[in-house]
């Protein structure tokens, strides 16, 4: 075992040997994961303001909306149920499209200060490198997602016992097809200042125009268009996804939904950080002129 | 001898289905049906045709049959609850809405809506006992588990009347909160518990001495005051916990007996009106008015479990022991 100098990041990459098997595969899987997972756990901002995020909505917000909902009953509920409860599953997609965001918006970070260079010179496929980086922003979401489940349940949100370990997959594929959607925009955006304006145009319109906050028969009694750029909106399906995985349920045209966007955000993501074919190389590396 | 076994295995099927589902069936008010429930799957498995505006049900010989209030054709029917056959309309007076069974099983108390009078019935022969004038629209109706007192609730009048049973004339009044609906004793026949819709209260009231000696309030955030409208009542067989639905503010209310104060209030359909307990007392019943559909309480954990879709304007609920 050779050391790993403490003064290089991410060390395991740059010791990765050329031809390296399952071993190196799965080291430099590692590094990739834990940098993400320390980056949080030091950021201890991120964690509260993560999680103040979305049990703002539910102590707040919600507590507002309570009687808005108990009119009717949709799966996977099989009875009535409070407002609080069915906006959990939209605000677990909020904790898991934020983090998504927050991670790519440290890629756009990464290649300011360098470090990406750091990252993408590794003798690594590319495609495992970004997936590696996409896993590793999807286990931080988890932990956070988990803390609110944990809170949300002494507010009486209270999921059958078995839903708690079902919802696990559900979160992994919609934080992947999230994190592979905010992966392919960070490629496009160079600077941290125009991220910020394009998360507001991306992440808003995907959360409001969803099914999180409200159930989507709802919107459809009021616009026929809104619902259907709804249904269409990759969020919602990740949202029921989640939804319907906290009750120990398949919703299977959201899970092919998204199985489908997360093939064609990886896809995509993969294809702009190509410096040869991809965005990142016709946009000239970052510093450079436009 | 394969027709020995396949009968003996036969029976042995119907045992083991007998011995963990309920019969629950409910009465549809505006589709004049009443739907049938298993307790075990929790689906409609068949609905019939009855009379009129069929409100108040009850069972009667031990389970065998369900009486039904059919208030627009002033009869009270009998159903076989096993057959679900048509068995024979019992005289009620005009406008039948709620009754009780004398626990000993006979006779069966109706109240009458339109003539202020609880007309008494002999299920068995079908004839009319007696009829005792209460006060203005009768509705809630009580009778002691020993049998021997009556209450009768008027909701314009505001008023329990305590009937004697043993001379069907009325003993007393005590007026409590405005439109009493509904009157329940605790098992142990001390008190009874009285609703009062419009004035969102429940009165509890000694039977002794007639006096009331407590009263449930209930609050839910963000549910107007006006919406609390308590209306059907259950008490548990250990006469710890009582059960009151809320009507339009769709909620049941669980109440600690001791202290008379809510400990939960479990969101279910719109409208909740009636309850009812599986014989077990593992399940309670709700029946929601405007939502169209029953709800299933969870009664050891306080948990709503299950809403189905029953006829419209479900107004009672009776639960047989099979």
């Amino acid at each position: 075992m050779k050391t790993i100098p403490l003064d290089r990041a991410p060390p395991t990459l740059a010791d990765a040997p050329q031809r390296a098997g399952f071993p190196g595969y799965l080291a430099c899987f590692n590094g990739i994961v834990w940098r993400e997972m320390l980056r949080f756990i030091h950021q201890r901002e991120r964690f509260l303001s993560a999680l103040v995020r979305p049990l703002v909505w539910l102590f707040i917000f919600a507590a507002g909306f309570r009687q808005v909902l108990g009119v009717s009953i949709i799966p996977p509920y099989e009875t009535y149920v409070l407002y609080e409860v069915f906006v959990t599953p939209g605000l677990i997609g909020m904790i898991l499209l934020f983090n998504a965001m927050q991670s790519s918006l440290s890629m756009v970070y990464d290649r300011e200060t360098g470090t990406m260079r750091t990252l993408l010179v590794s003798p690594f496929p590319r495609w495992f490198l970004l997936t590696s980086k996409l896993i590793g922003g999807g286990a931080v979401a988890l932990l956070q997602v988990y803390v609110f489940l944990l809170i949300a349940y002494a507010w009486e949100i209270e999921p059958p016992l078995l839903g708690y370990l079902t919802v696990l997959p559900a979160l992994f594929l919609a934080s992947l097809m999230l994190g592979a959607l905010a992966l392919f925009m960070s490629s496009i955006i160079k600077q941290l200042e125009n991220f910020a304006g394009v998360m507001n145009f991306v992440i808003f319109p995907m959360f409001f125009a969803s099914s999180a906050l409200y159930p989507l028969w709802r919107i459809r009694e009021s616009s026929p268009l809104l619902y259907e750029i709804c249904r269409f909106n990759p969020f919602t399906h990740a949202v029921e996804l989640i939804r319907f995985a906290l009750y120990a349920q398949i919703d299977p045209a959201s899970l092919a939904a998204v199985l489908g966007f997360t093939a064609v955000f990886l896809a995509a993501a993969i294809y702009a950080y190509n410096p040869s074919k991809g965005l990142l190389g016709r946009r000239g590396a970052p510093g450079g002129t436009a | 001898m394969r027709l020995t076994s396949f009968l003996s295995t036969g029976a042995l099927l119907l045992l083991a289905s007998t011995a963990n589902g309920y019969t629950v069936f409910v009465s549809n008010e505006k589709d004049n049906t009443v739907s049938v429930i298993d307790s075990t799957t929790l689906e409609v498995t068949k609905t019939i045709k009855v009379g009129q505006r069929p409100r108040g049900i009850v069972l009667a010989r031990n389970g065998e049959w369900l009486l039904i209030c059919a208030s627009d054709d002033n009869v009270v029917q009998v159903f076989d609850t096993r057959t679900l056959e048509f068995v024979k309309n019992l005289p009620s007076g005009p406008d039948p809405e709620l009754f009780t069974l004398h626990p000993k099983g006979n006779p069966l108390y109706i109240a009458n809506e339109d003539d202020n009078i609880v007309t008494v019935v002999d299920i068995e022969k079908g004839s009319v006992l007696s009829e005792i004038p209460v006060g203005v629209e009768p509705e809630g109706m009580g009778i002691s588990p020993d049998g021997t007192i009556l209450v009768n609730t008027s909701e314009t009048t505001n008023m329990a009347h305590f009937i004697d049973t043993q001379s069907n004339k009325t003993v007393d009044h005590v007026l409590v909160d405005a439109r009493p609906r509904y009157a329940q004793f605790t098992p142990d026949g001390s008190q009874v518990w009285v609703s009062s819709e419009i004035g969102g209260t429940v009165s509890v009231i000694d039977v002794k001495t007639r006096k009331p000696v407590g009263k449930v309030s209930f609050q839910i955030n963000g549910v107007n005051a006006d919406a609390i409208q308590p209306v059907g009542i259950r008490i548990t067989r250990d006469g710890k916990t009582a059960f009151v639905a809320l009507g339009p503010a769709n909620r049941v209310a669980v109440v600690d007996t001791a202290s008379l104060k809510v400990e939960r209030y479990l969101l279910v359909g719109q409208r909740v009106w009636q309850l009812a307990f599986t014989p077990d007392e593992k399940l309670l019943f709700t029946t929601n008015g405007t939502s169209n559909d029953v709800s299933i309480i969870d009664v050891e954990k306080l948990r709503v479990t299950k809403s189905v879709k029953v006829g419209r304007y479900p107004w009672g609920v009776a639960i047989a022991p099979f």
